[in-house]
């Protein structure tokens, strides 16, 4: 299959008056039509950084970025319209990404008016269909966001989002400043427009235990670089970087049998260092438990230890080579 | 365990705003031994922090008002006394961690003003000033932040989330208080950043066998942190019990759908927990106030309020399902 996205030694700097932020420093991926690659990272990795050039928000500094194959890697105000229109995204707040002087009914037309969808007719009809894929009522046209809770106000954004019928969408942490009976509902509502629509999700998260049950493949990143990629079960079967090891075991769980899952426990230490000035080599290596010598001097490269399974490490290069 | 510290009995809460009252706490109840670490799960907007500003008599007042019940510390009623009285245990006898350090913080005055001041006030007697600069610097070292005097000449913003977090858990344990109220304290902080942090404190309370209430909305975080667990609904306490029982048997309805609710290490998908959403407090349901989301529901649950009583042991909850 033809990959929907592909990401290829992307990088995102930032001048600053105190230097240069790295927040994205040669990244590469891709993803299938109909695939959730979740993307994970604690603050500062780099994540969302990636997820907003994608989408057009900043420009990258070098590299590219191909949808269908072709070259997006500009600013969104010289994407064309139709590509716009076939990539969305959905924030974090639903409580500031929603335009609070608008009702739920312009919000969710506004989209449909910008690329001259339909007549004001059908526009009202997809509305209140939109409305009932996300099961809100449909009287929710006439109400503001500030009337609605917070899952349902997510449910708007989702529904935003698709109208106009999207091939890809960018999640940035749609769930996470929501309860959990909350986010089951919306994560599963998010698995079913993705079987019925074959969209493909950029699913940008610090959740891993959320990933476990949506993503299909998991990267993790650390200050702007990915360390591992895999296909979700094997990458938590077997993960392989001690930095995924240690996340993993920081995760708290709810029963044994999760315990059991987790690696053998490794004492997280230390804080992520400031993207202005990484550390050279492995930028892990300040915290890592396993490092020696040459992962404070070399970038490791990447390693294939499975299928589809990357490992950017140089404790499992050196056996490659012996 | 020993004695009991504190015994919130039958807690009601009120707040008044424009469209009428909001009846936010419901009779709560919630009892913590000397040494013992009480964990309050619940979702955002169910009374677990109104809860504990009763405790402090730090409840903004109005709105707020407190109608019924009483916090019993050490036997002795916190809200009767004197608000005197009241200022010499809040701070001394019992402190606090909020979850936005950033904003429990000064960002005008150095960690050292800000530290030291806690410590002057809190100690029972009046201290030279080089004593408490001594004590300020251990309580840095004693949550393990690396160069104390660099720190105390700093500004909030100058450090990091976790380290700021950790200067909050400092100030609330220099004075050595009988009980922490840690309210979602790791909360903002990452997993790895979490895990360091939750540690950290587990290592103090029991060092000085201090009791703590751990708020927090994460039963994973619960499980890690806590040995007695209550679950909070809509303002009432619906579940309580020694956590490993509570874990293996939830048995509320409410606590049992947030348990499916929590993604899973181990996978399979993501179960519906808790369909609908939180009570409007100014109109909440009779009876049980869980009953219109409850799958078990009967007629009775809607009349009256179930009480919180003891199933097997001391795991109390309180559900008509297992009150015949």
């Amino acid at each position: 299959m033809e990959p929907i996205l592909e990401i290829k030694q992307l990088k995102k700097y930032f001048v600053t008056s105190r230097g240069t932020v790295r927040a994205v420093d040669v990244i590469s991926f891709d993803l299938l039509p109909g695939e959730t690659l979740g993307l994970v990272g604690e603050s500062g990795s780099g994540k969302s950084t990636t997820a907003y050039t994608v989408i057009g928000i900043y420009a990258p500094t070098s590299g590219k970025i191909l949808f269908r194959g072709r070259d997006i890697s500009v600013p969104v105000a010289k994407r064309p319209k139709s590509l716009k229109r076939a990539i969305q995204i959905v924030f974090q707040d639903p409580g500031t990404s929603l335009n609070p002087r608008r009702t739920i009914g312009q919000i969710l037309e506004l989209p449909l008016k910008v690329h001259r969808i339909g007549t004001r007719e059908e526009r009202r009809r997809r509305v209140a269909e939109l409305l009932r894929m996300v099961e809100l009522p449909e009287d929710y046209i006439y109400k503001a966001p500030h009337m609605l809770g917070g899952g349902e106000r997510q449910m708007v954004a989702i529904a935003r989002a698709l109208a106009t019928e999207p091939e890809l969408v960018i999640l940035d942490e749609p769930t996470s400043a929501l309860d959990v009976s909350i986010q089951a509902k919306i994560i599963n509502m998010l698995i079913q427009f993705q079987k019925e629509m074959n969209l493909a999700y950029l699913f940008i998260t610090h959740d891993l235990s959320l990933m476990r049950n949506v993503a299909h493949r998991v990267a993790i990143m650390y200050l702007g670089k990915i360390c591992e990629l895999a296909p979700a079960v094997e990458f938590f079967e077997r993960p392989y970087h001690p930095y995924t090891k240690m996340l993993l075991s920081s995760i708290p769980v709810v029963s044994e049998e999760e315990e059991k899952v987790k690696p053998e426990k490794i004492v997280s230490k230390g804080e992520i260092p400031s993207p202005v000035n990484p550390p050279p080599g492995c930028r892990f290596h300040t915290r890592c438990m396993e490092r020696n010598g040459i992962c404070s001097e070399a970038v490791p490269e990447v390693v294939e230890v499975g299928e589809g399974h990357l490992v950017w490490c140089h404790l499992y290069g050196k056996k490659e080579e012996r | 365990m020993g004695d009991v510290l504190l015994d919130i009995r039958d807690l009601y809460v009120e707040f008044k705003v424009y469209e009428g009252k909001l009846k936010v706490l419901n009779g709560v109840f919630l009892s913590v031994r000397e040494g013992q670490r009480v964990g309050l799960v619940g979702e955002a907007g169910c009374g677990k922090t109104t809860t504990m500003k009763c405790v402090l008599r730090i409840l903004p007042s109005p709105p707020g008002r407190i109608t019924e019940g009483e916090i019993l510390f050490r036997g002795e009623d916190i809200l009767q006394m004197p608000p005197r009285k009241v200022q010499l245990i809040r701070g001394r006898r019992i402190s606090m961690i909020f979850q936005d350090p950033t904003a429990a913080l000064n960002p005008v005055f150095t960690i050292g003003d800000q530290l030291m001041t806690v410590i002057r006030y809190g100690s029972r007697n009046s201290l030279p000033k080089k004593e408490i600069r001594q004590r300020a610097i251990k309580a840095l070292q004693e949550v393990q932040l690396p160069d104390p005097e660099r720190i105390l000449a700093s500004y909030p913003i100058q450090l990091s989330g976790g380290m700021r977090q950790r200067v909050c858990i400092a100030m609330a344990l220099s004075t050595e208080p009988e009980l922490l109220i840690a309210d979602e304290p790791t909360t903002n902080l990452d997993v790895t950043i979490q895990d360091q942090v939750l540690r950290l404190l587990n290592a103090l309370v029991e060092r000085r066998n201090t009791s703590v209430i751990f708020i927090t909305h994460s039963l994973g975080v619960v499980r890690e942190m806590a040995d007695w667990v209550y679950v909070m609904y809509a303002g009432n306490i619906i579940e309580g019990g020694p956590k490993e029982e509570l874990f293996r048997e939830p048995l509320h309805p409410y606590t049992r759908g947030l348990m499916r609710a929590v993604p899973k290490l181990t996978g399979g998908g993501i179960a519906e927990g808790v369909p609908g959403r939180i009570p409007d407090y100014l109109d909440p349901p009779s009876g049980c106030r869980f009953h219109p989301r409850c799958e078990h529901a009967m007629p009775r649950c809607s009349q009256e309020k179930p009480p919180f009583l003891p199933v097997t042991g001391e795991h109390r909850v309180a559900c008509f399902l297992y009150q015949g």
